[in-house]
């Protein structure tokens, strides 16, 4: 029956496509080390780290773990949350300046 | 896409297919196998987990009025008389993302009932994973050597140490966990528990492919895990 050897042969993608995604995350994982080996600093470092690493995340995420092949419902479950850790990401932003004002204000200037 | 069909059930692409997906009846996902389902419920809980680990890493390190030690002199490797820095991290880095590729591969070679192809390169994420723990143990063991510990360091804030082990240890507990999976999976494997639908130890799920599938998607979670801990603890 056609319906049964469906069921039993899902469908896979061509060798090439994870052979390319290996060799960039090679290479991305190159240029973000050589980021460090070049010593770049402040705005320049740290919006290179940001860059590559998602690169690398969503190249992972989208085709070694075929989220860009699987289905909206399960894409839209799995990423929607982690707006949720942006939102906790910029509230410890606040509290940490917040943290460090004090500690900066009481330790050394005194209340 | 690589899911067993609901015998009757048409799916739809797009958004259609997810209004469809999340209005439909009894079950949503329909389709998808339950493990895998499943897997990334986990993987998204464990990412709250590592997330919250690295947001407060963020906030002790940002809160901190003493200097933060300089990662890429301390994780530097002295070699041949030169000073490389994040010597180790890098080679680390290569290794867990090799392991990724062998692991997509099986992946891929386990749907295709090449059963011995799949085997292997179990095998070789299995030893890519274990080569990347030994160097942990090596770094974590040069680094208590040097004095490192959770309440003090000499490089500079405190609060270094407890960041480090807690981060990096969980992360390679999950690499550990990962190894001993791979192993048996690797095991089921070339014993061909998946062509003949053979039924696993702790359950009465029959064997099937899809269980490489749902293995990789936690291993390609752990290198997700340490593209984010490379870049915030190594080299931020």
């Amino acid at each position: 029956m056609e319906n049964t050897q469906k069921k039993e042969q899902p469908t896979t993608h061509k060798i090439g496509i994870y052979l390319w995604i290996w060799g960039l995350l090679f290479v991305l994982s190159f240029f973000s080390y050589m980021v460090d080996w070049f010593q770049f600093q402040g705005l320049l470092r740290w919006s290179l780290i940001l860059l590559f690493m998602f690169l690398k995340a969503g190249l992972i995420m989208a085709f070694f773990m075929h989220l860009f092949w699987e289905r909206y419902a399960l894409v839209n479950v799995l990423l929607w949350p982690m707006t949720a850790i942006a939102c906790f990401v910029g509230l410890m932003v606040a509290e940490f300046k917040y943290t460090l004002f004090t500690r900066i204000f009481y330790f050394f200037i005194g209340g | 896409m690589s899911d067993p069909k609901i015998e009757g059930y048409q799916f739809k692409p797009g958004f259609k297919g997810m209004a469809a997906d999340a209005g439909s009846d009894q079950t949503i996902f329909k389709g998808v196998h339950w493990g895998k389902a499943m897997m990334w419920i986990f993987l998204l809980s464990d990412t709250f987990i590592f997330s919250c680990f690295l947001i407060s890493y963020m906030k002790g390190r940002g809160s901190t009025p003493v200097d933060w030690p300089n990662p890429s002199e301390v994780f530097g490797l002295h070699v041949g008389g030169v000073d490389v820095p994040l010597l180790l991290i890098a080679i680390m880095t290569f290794v867990l993302i090799t392991s990724s590729g062998t692991m997509a591969l099986a992946v891929k070679y386990g749907y295709e009932r090449n059963r011995k192809m799949c085997g292997w390169l179990i095998l070789a994420t299995a030893l890519g994973g274990l080569t990347f723990v030994g160097m942990q143990a090596f770094e974590w063991s040069k680094l208590i050597h040097e004095g490192v510990r959770p309440w003090e360091n000499p490089f500079g804030a405190k609060q270094f140490g407890s960041f480090f082990f807690m981060i990096t240890g969980f992360h390679g507990t999950h690499v550990s966990i990962g190894v001993i999976f791979l192993c048996i999976y690797a095991y089921k494997t070339f014993a061909g528990h998946y062509d003949e639908g053979k039924r696993g130890w702790f359950t009465s799920m029959k064997g099937n492919y899809v269980e490489i599938e749902i293995l990789g998607l936690y291993w390609h979670f752990v290198d997700l895990v340490w593209v984010f801990i490379f870049a915030f603890f190594y080299l931020w």
